[in-house]
């Protein structure tokens, strides 16, 4: 019975799920629970850009240009134009995924060095133009963004509300908002690793040529991915917005896009639950550090650098390998 | 593998219970939060104010602290970013629990924590400097500095009485270069001032040769206005003189310190900024009530730091000085009394100026808290 459990195909997601709703049992104030919201967010962000990253083997440093455009363009739309928060999520995410197909047909073409310095600057000239178009986005001091609300109801951190008899704070109500759509998009991206369009992907990673060789077309599967995981950004982008009601240009900065890359690479190349992880570590570091002040800096370059060097591979990646291992052992002592 | 992690919750609750045990026993002290830009682009406004911070609460705490209850700093490293401040914010709200937030180093970071201190009905004095943070006025936000509305119009006043009605403006894309132009624009639309050219500069530019070009060949123009940050201010002014510019040339009070001094050298030779009167406080007339405020809080920096004082360092010095003031006049650290005694601060004299608030201002300053100083001989020269 546990045998199969482990061998499901969702079996990470129920993980998730357990982890995620058993949580709110050693969270006691709304600053964890805002924290844990952010981090579900950006995890989901994260868990689009791994399909890139991890599965397709691309890399993209302007990943926060598309989490910003999404941002910006939910801000502008609901606070502005007096949009709904949903219709303004969709449509900036289509935008966005068309922006993505434009820019990704021709640099997807480009490799190694050459991919990443051509999604820098697709990230710099996104950063570059939310920052000076002062008359829309507020510039570089930022706009607020209104609360979540769907046909007049409001989902804000500050409200307070009531599911199925439960007394929830709008920290606790947002973050099982959060989890939920962390888990639709570990879901989404799962189903999308085991299909064809998958496959495909992890040839193109194995070998590109080998891939053409087979009649796999390389340069679609590498776009479609690209979109795919730059609507995953835009549409996180809006719900970190309206989150955080109040955003700046840092959003789709450089510095965030390295952090996106950061926790893919930390948390496990390829691995969705590995990049969750990676996630969860890179938001908590700055929390857990900050009691350290000047060392801070030094102390998270140092922890960044020790785990790829003994873990190149990834956290998670390879704490389960070491646990693999030893149960392994344990399985052959006892035979 | 279950008996490991129920020893471990088990440890983490004793750790919980006697930090629970530990808190109770301290005699409450008040709690000062605060997040600043201490390290990153920002930090030549975050390191001082912490300096300041720190200094002055170790200092009210010797003397015996307020309402007889030490003062308890707890900071936090924004590293200029928006959403950390945010996140900060809210741990001091939150986690921490602090009775007043003095801090916000930049107008992203003070903004993006605004709905936050709002929501939460925690008072809270930024040390930013754009006109939106108390313009329209917010219940719960105050804020030290002079905006930039101010600057402009101190500078604008002073080129009408030296009878300059068009000028030329170049103008940083940071955010308080941009917001700078704007209440620039503004406020000499009101004044009746014409602004003849309107260039702009990135913060990473070396030279600004061409913009300035574009504003010589301008017909008419009779002085030219800088508004930036940073060591784009200190390019223009030496292009200025490069270009042998004879106009009178006028900076914001973005870039008086002592450091552009050195930065721009000569070519700074009679270029007028308004300032606080932290730069020039033994030139201050003798009858001037700042002035000893201002050469103590100088002498008591200098002293304990051994590094120049600096205009920044200053607004967290009023900043504090307010935040304990209320809580005096409050008697208690009860969120809305300390709210309301804020508020209702009148002829309280800091660094950066006399500070009358009341419930429609919540800066307390006005434009005369500048002074426009001059370089003259290398040093600033106090005009007016």
């Amino acid at each position: 019975m546990l045998n199969r459990f482990m061998q499901m195909r969702l079996r990470d997601l129920v993980i998730l799920a357990v982890i995620l709703f058993a949580l709110p049992l050693f969270l006691n104030n709304p600053f964890h629970y805002d924290l844990a919201t952010q981090m579900a967010i950006i995890a989901a962000t994260v868990v689009g850009l791994n399909l890139l990253v991890g599965f397709a083997g691309q890399i993209s440093l302007g990943h926060a240009g598309f989490f910003g455009l999404g941002a910006y363009f939910t801000g502008i739309m609901t606070s502005n134009y007096g949009w709904s928060s949903v219709p303004a999520l969709v449509v900036g995410a289509i935008l966005v995924g068309i922006v993505a197909w434009i820019v990704g047909r021709p640099i997807l073409r480009l490799k190694g060095h050459y991919l990443s310095m051509a999604t820098l600057a697709v990230g710099f000239i996104i950063a570059i133009i939310l920052n000076n178009e002062r008359a829309l986005t507020g510039g570089p001091d930022g706009m607020p963004v209104p609360a979540f609300n769907v046909f007049g109801w409001e989902l804000s951190p500050f409200g307070s509300y009531n599911l199925l008899g439960m007394e929830l704070n709008g920290s606790e109500a947002w973050y099982l908002f959060a989890a939920v759509v962390l888990l639709v998009a570990v879901w989404l991206a799962q189903n999308l690793i085991d299909s064809p369009i998958g496959r495909a992907l992890r040839s193109v990673h194995g070998s590109e040529v080998a891939a053409r060789v087979v009649g796999v077309d390389t340069a679609r599967y590498k776009s479609l991915v690209f979109v795919v995981s730059a609507i995953y950004a835009s549409a996180m982008g809006s719900l970190y917005a309206h989150f955080q009601g109040f955003i700046t240009p840092a959003v789709a900065g450089f510095d965030f896009s390295i952090l996106f890359i950061t926790m893919v690479v930390l948390g496990g190349m390829g691995s969705t639950m590995g990049v969750i992880l990676g996630a969860v570590v890179l938001k908590l570091l700055p929390q857990v550090l900050a009691d350290f002040q000047e060392l801070e800096t030094v102390m998270f370059g140092a922890i960044l650098m020790l785990t790829m060097i003994f873990m190149p591979k990834g956290l998670l990646p390879t704490i389960q390998m070491a646990v693999g291992k030893r149960m392994k052992k344990k399985a052959g002592g006892q035979a | 593998m279950l008996k490991t992690i129920l020893r471990r919750t088990g440890k983490f609750a004793a750790i919980a219970a006697a930090g629970l045990v530990m808190s109770a026993q301290a005699a409450e002290p008040i709690k000062i939060g605060s997040f600043l830009s201490v390290t990153g682009p920002a930090s030549f406004l975050g390191d001082p104010e912490l300096k300041t911070l720190e200094m002055y609460v170790e200092k009210i705490n010797e003397e015996g602290g307020v309402l007889g209850r030490q003062l308890e700093l707890i900071h936090y490293d924004d590293v200029g970013n928006a959403s950390n401040a945010r996140n900060f914010a809210s741990r001091l709200i939150r986690s921490d629990r602090v009775d007043i937030i003095v801090g916000g180093s930049t107008t992203g970071a003070t903004m993006a924590a605004v709905p936050l201190v709002e929501q939460a009905k925690v008072p809270f004095i930024s040390l930013a400097g754009a006109v939106v943070i108390t313009t329209p006025v917010k219940e719960w936000v105050f804020k030290t500095p002079q905006s930039d509305r101010m600057a402009a119009e101190r500078i604008l006043a002073d080129m009408k009485d030296r009878g300059i009605t068009k000028i030329g403006l170049i103008s940083g894309t940071g955010g308080f270069g941009s917001s700078g132009r704007t209440q620039t624009l503004e406020v000499a639309e009101q004044m009746g001032i014409e602004v003849l050219a309107d260039v702009t500069y990135s913060g990473s530019d070396t030279d600004m040769t061409a913009q300035l070009t574009n504003i010589r060949n301008t017909d008419g123009v009779e002085a030219v206005l800088n508004f930036g940050f940073g060591q784009g201010p200190a390019i223009v002014t030496r292009n200025y003189a490069q270009l042998g510019m004879e106009l009178p040339f006028y900076q914001s009070h973005g870039v008086a310190s002592d450091s552009f001094l050195e930065l721009a050298g000569d070519a700074a030779e009679g270029l007028r900024l308004p300032a606080s009167p932290l730069l020039v406080p033994d030139s201050l007339p003798d009858d001037d009530p700042q002035k000893k405020v201002v050469q103590d809080y100088k002498a008591e920096y200098e002293a304990r730091w051994d590094s120049k004082v600096s205009t920044f360092g200053a607004y967290a010095y009023d900043g504090l000085m307010l935040a304990v003031q209320a809580i005096e006049a409050a008697g208690s650290t009860d969120k809305e009394a300390v709210r309301e005694a804020l508020e209702n601060i009148q002829g309280y004299v800091g660094v950066t100026g006399v500070f009358n608030m009341s419930p429609e201002d919540h800066n307390g300053l006005d434009a005369d808290s500048f002074r426009i100083l001059e370089v003259q001989n290398g040093e600033w020269k106090l005009i007016n």
